[in-house]
């Protein structure tokens, strides 16, 4: 298990030593997808992934970074896909705009969840994010005149550029699905490496003391609810766009207890973790079919094996790395390199 | 009206009590949102549902689906959670693990029973009686008589015997009842029993109400049963049993005067209005972060 | 005038007085230490001067502001920084972070600015982790920067607290028993560490318990007992004050351990 171990941060650490290199190759390998000739079928699996991709580090910002358990995260995903459907198919409004108003309809839901949980922590919370998530769902089915309630929300535009529309079997979805897990990726670690990132992991490793040292803890904890919605919110927007079709059940409690699942497996606070556990957890049903009535007794004992064995998740824990400093600081005299190796961990 | 619809609340409420009870007994013991109750319940319920379609009777069902399910909750804790705990795992470990086992209890129900809705015996019948000028169907007041005993049960044990107080014990502070010679593992262990009890009960009766069995029952009924318990202040007994109640009569109020649609979300819209005032329940104690 | 004013504050938790009408100075340049038996207010006091809890009566002024009933971000903007008696560091997070949660107030930009990396952004993160690196290296901790706060050896950890709550640019520093759980050893280091940071220029109050440390380096000491003033002044006068002697009867009174002292100094 150790030479595993050991192995592993060999390889991870070559890796991120040619990153300047390996990024490109591999945004290159993973455009040229849809030219390989693949099912629909396969194309529609993989935008499913990046979806959760979104999603998972949309949670990963208030469960891993802020420490805080969302048990009803589908309901700002939700709002996301509500809103950008019903402008589109009702008042037939193009797909870019309708994803802005989906990226607010999350935000909006994300600060109200936030105003209304900012004196509430740990169970509470989490009761709380349940609750709103039924709230949400109540008000889809019985406001008929603008939901259409049960029936869901049918025709949803696809978007085109200049003229050519994008679908699932020319590449575009997936092309956009590219770009958007991108936006997600780089709009977490921006918001990481910054006074706000360290602002909401202090909060999550001590509040009281965070408050004392001048953090404005209610207002980053709303804060941070808000862009995990918006964020929510994008991939909604996109669903209901790839789909054409979406009602209550789109979202309901048991995807908000798989992107839960996806982020724990993953590791809380990793963001490589959240596209690895989307693509294995999300794939998984996919490719073993046959085994899939079984598909969630596999997920309970993938969850309660990761929990008593790497309870960090699979990429997640405590990076052993020097932390990195912005350029042109430079590092504490008398501080060798070797020294810095082995005083972490 | 509303008086009729407030009697048929409460009767409703009681099992929700019940199911809520069950969350804060290994709330208060181990601050665990125990996420496998509503599973727990379904199993129960099911269990029953095999005993009777096996011709053991119904007093027997009974019997069967509370040794069964408290059986099931004992183990859960003894081959999942004590090893985390042993090994001071952190909360949400123990709560990502029961979500787990509440995965696996569900989707193997669904694949032993099949996940068709299966009809379940009435519990009694003699007729309906009228209290008050309110009609109550018999089913109503043998649900709420039953439930009812189960709650004087429970409170007789946690207050009134030896393992209660042990239990009690165990809840303020672990260290020092173990230092005082209790078992503390064994209280958590009889704890779960106790809690799969409550669901087992909740089960039966509620698959009697309705006449109904289905795996996926314990969803909606374990969210309920929770947030009657998180509104009464979880961990705190009286404080699930009036949340129960209180979840009753707003659902079946909203029943009557919003329609059958708003009948789900109605717990969770009481629930969050209570939250919003009172950060920890009703009775719940403030949780201060002391410096 | 003085730079922390306290005048006649009063806490009452739910009929019972906690603090009454205590009042104390800190000038500018100078330690002082409130001392008191266990359960004698000290740490409420600390609390209220901090804004974790709200005063029932009388004011608090510092730099001829009052500050009293404020919220906590208010006061350490204003410039009172604490530690905490049991250490509240943020073990998970790098030494460095630690300290650069402590500069959260002086780092100035937007959201927007993080988001798009914009000059403003990085000349903001470039300054505050080089004013955190140089902190560090001033109070020897240098070496640790990359370090995880739980890993620290204790004395470390304390040394740690101090550096985040120097970081917000506190002009008082308030230490909630620094030396509680230390060895003779590392308090006498702490007390080096003090009169160093006494040095550089900080006004530190201090609450503790460890009679050698506080007899040492305060310039003037109060003595609290059930939640009033009961003595102030030289710690030579306090050491021999009749009724301080009293309050502390029976729980070691006041010793002096005058080997490890003269050893460390």
């Amino acid at each position: 298990m150790k030479k595993l171990t050991a192995m592993w941060e060999q390889t991870t650490d070559f890796l991120l030593a040619k990153k300047k290199i390996l990024i490109p190759v591999v945004y290159i390998l993973l455009a040229s997808v849809p030219f390989l000739g693949l099912s629909q079928y396969f194309i529609r699996v993989l935008c499913l992934i990046g979806i959760y991709a979104i999603l998972t580090m949309s949670l990963n910002l208030i469960a891993g970074y802020m420490g805080q358990t969302s048990m009803g995260h589908a309901a700002l995903y939700c709002l996301g896909g509500y809103f950008s459907a019903l402008l589109g198919s009702k008042l037939g409004w193009p797909f870019w705009i309708t994803m802005l108003f989906g990226i607010a309809g999350g935000a909006l839901g994300g600060l109200i969840l936030g105003l209304s949980t900012m004196r509430l922590s740990g169970s509470y919370l989490a009761v709380i994010t349940l609750a709103f998530a039924e709230v949400v769902e109540m008000v889809v089915l019985n406001w008929n005149s603008v939901t259409n309630g049960p029936l869901g929300v049918r025709n949803i535009p696809r978007p085109s550029i200049f003229g050519w529309e994008l679908t699932t079997s020319n590449g575009g979805f997936y092309w956009l699905m590219l770009v958007l897990v991108t936006i997600a990726i780089l709009v977490s670690i921006c918001v990481v490496n910054s006074k706000f990132g360290r602002a909401v992991r202090a909060i999550k490793e001590d509040e009281l003391a965070a408050k004392l040292m001048g953090v404005h803890t209610a207002s980053y904890k709303v804060q941070t609810i808000v862009l995990s919605g918006a964020m929510a919110g994008m991939a909604g927007a996109f669903y209901a766009s790839m789909n054409r079709y979406i009602d209550a059940n789109s979202f309901n409690f048991d995807i908000s207890m798989t992107i839960l699942c996806i982020v724990i497996f993953g590791g809380l606070g990793s963001i490589p973790g959240m596209i690895v556990g989307s693509a294995l957890l999300i794939a998984f049903p996919e490719v073993l079919r046959s085994l899939s009535d079984y598909r969630f007794v596999v997920y309970g004992l993938l969850l309660i094996f990761m929990m008593r064995f790497r309870p960090q998740g699979l990429l997640g824990g405590l990076s052993k790395k020097p932390y990195k400093l912005p350029a042109g600081v430079s590092r504490p005299k008398g501080q060798s390199e070797a020294e810095r190796g082995k005083q972490v961990g | 009206m509303v008086l009729e619809q407030v009697m048929n609340g409460i009767m409703l409420g009681m099992v929700y009590a019940l199911i809520a009870v069950g969350y804060s007994l290994v709330f208060g013991i181990l601050r665990l949102l125990n996420m496998a109750h509503g599973s727990i319940y379904a199993f129960g319920a099911h269990m029953a549902l095999f005993a009777v379609a096996m011709n053991w009777g119904l007093p027997a069902a009974f019997l069967f689906a509370i040794i069964t399910t408290g059986i099931l909750e004992m183990l859960m804790d003894t081959v999942i959670l004590a090893p985390l705990r042993a090994k001071n795992a952190p909360n949400i470990t123990c709560l990502i693990s029961v979500i787990g086992v509440s995965y696996i209890i569900q989707n193997m129900l669904m694949i032993v029973f099949d996940s068709t809705k299966k009809t379940f015996p009435k519990l009694f019948d003699f007729g309906n009686v009228e209290i008050f000028g309110i009609t109550l169907t018999s089913a109503q007041i043998s649900m709420f008589l039953i439930a009812l005993v189960f709650l004087v049960i429970l409170t007789v044990i946690v207050n009134y015997t030896k393992v209660g107080l042990a239990m009690r014990a165990s809840r303020e502070n672990p260290k020092a009842a173990n230092l005082m010679g209790i078992d503390v593992r064994k209280i958590v262990t009889f704890t779960f029993f106790l809690s799969g009890m409550c669901a087992a009960v909740a089960g039966v009766l509620v698959s009697g109400y309705y006449q109904m069995v289905y795996c996926t029952m314990g969803t909606e009924a374990g969210l309920k049963g929770f947030s009657a318990a998180v509104l009464g202040g979880i961990g705190v007994l009286y404080g699930s049993v009036v949340g129960g109640v209180v979840v009753g009569i707003a659902e079946a109020l909203a029943v009557a005067f919003l329609g059958g649609s708003f009948r789900s979300a109605t717990a969770y819209i009481v629930l969050f209005l209570v939250l919003l005032i009172r950060p920890s329940g009703l009775f719940g104690k403030d949780n201060v972060d002391k410096v | 005038m003085a730079l922390l004013e306290v005048n006649g504050i009063t806490k009452v938790f739910g009929g019972l007085v906690a603090v009454e009408k205590v009042e104390f100075k800190v000038n500018q340049g100078e330690i002082v230490s409130i001392i008191g038996p266990n359960g004698a207010g000290k740490t409420t006091i600390f609390n209220m001067l901090t804004g974790v809890y709200k005063v029932n009566d009388g004011t608090i002024v510092f730099d001829g502001k009052e500050i009293h009933n404020k919220q906590p971000r208010e006061i350490v903007k204003a410039g009172i920084a604490r530690t905490f008696q049991n250490i509240r560091l943020f073990p998970t997070m790098r030494v460095i972070e630690n300290v650069l949660v402590g500069e959260h107030i002086n780092v100035h930009y937007r959201f927007w600015d993080l988001l798009f990396k914009t000059k403003k952004y990085r000349e903001e993160e470039k300054k505050a982790a080089q004013r955190a690196i140089d902190l560090l290296e001033s109070l020897d901790l240098g070496g640790e920067i990359d370090n995880y706060a739980k890993n620290l050896p204790y004395g470390m950890q304390r040394k740690l607290e101090i550096a985040r709550a120097i970081a917000t640019n506190a002009r008082l520093l308030i230490l909630d028993e620094p030396a509680a759980g230390m060895n003779p050893q590392e308090s006498a280091e702490l007390k080096e560490f003090i009169l160093k940071l006494r040095d550089m220029g900080q006004t530190i109050l201090l609450i503790e318990h460890d009679m050698s440390v506080v007899m040492d380096i305060s310039d003037r000491i109060y003595v609290i007992d059930h939640g009033r003033k009961i003595a102030e002044g030289l710690p030579k006068e306090i050491a021999v004050n009749q009724q301080v002697i009293t309050a502390y009867l029976g729980s070691g009174g006041v010793k002096k351990d005058d080997d490890t002292e003269k050893e460390n100094s």
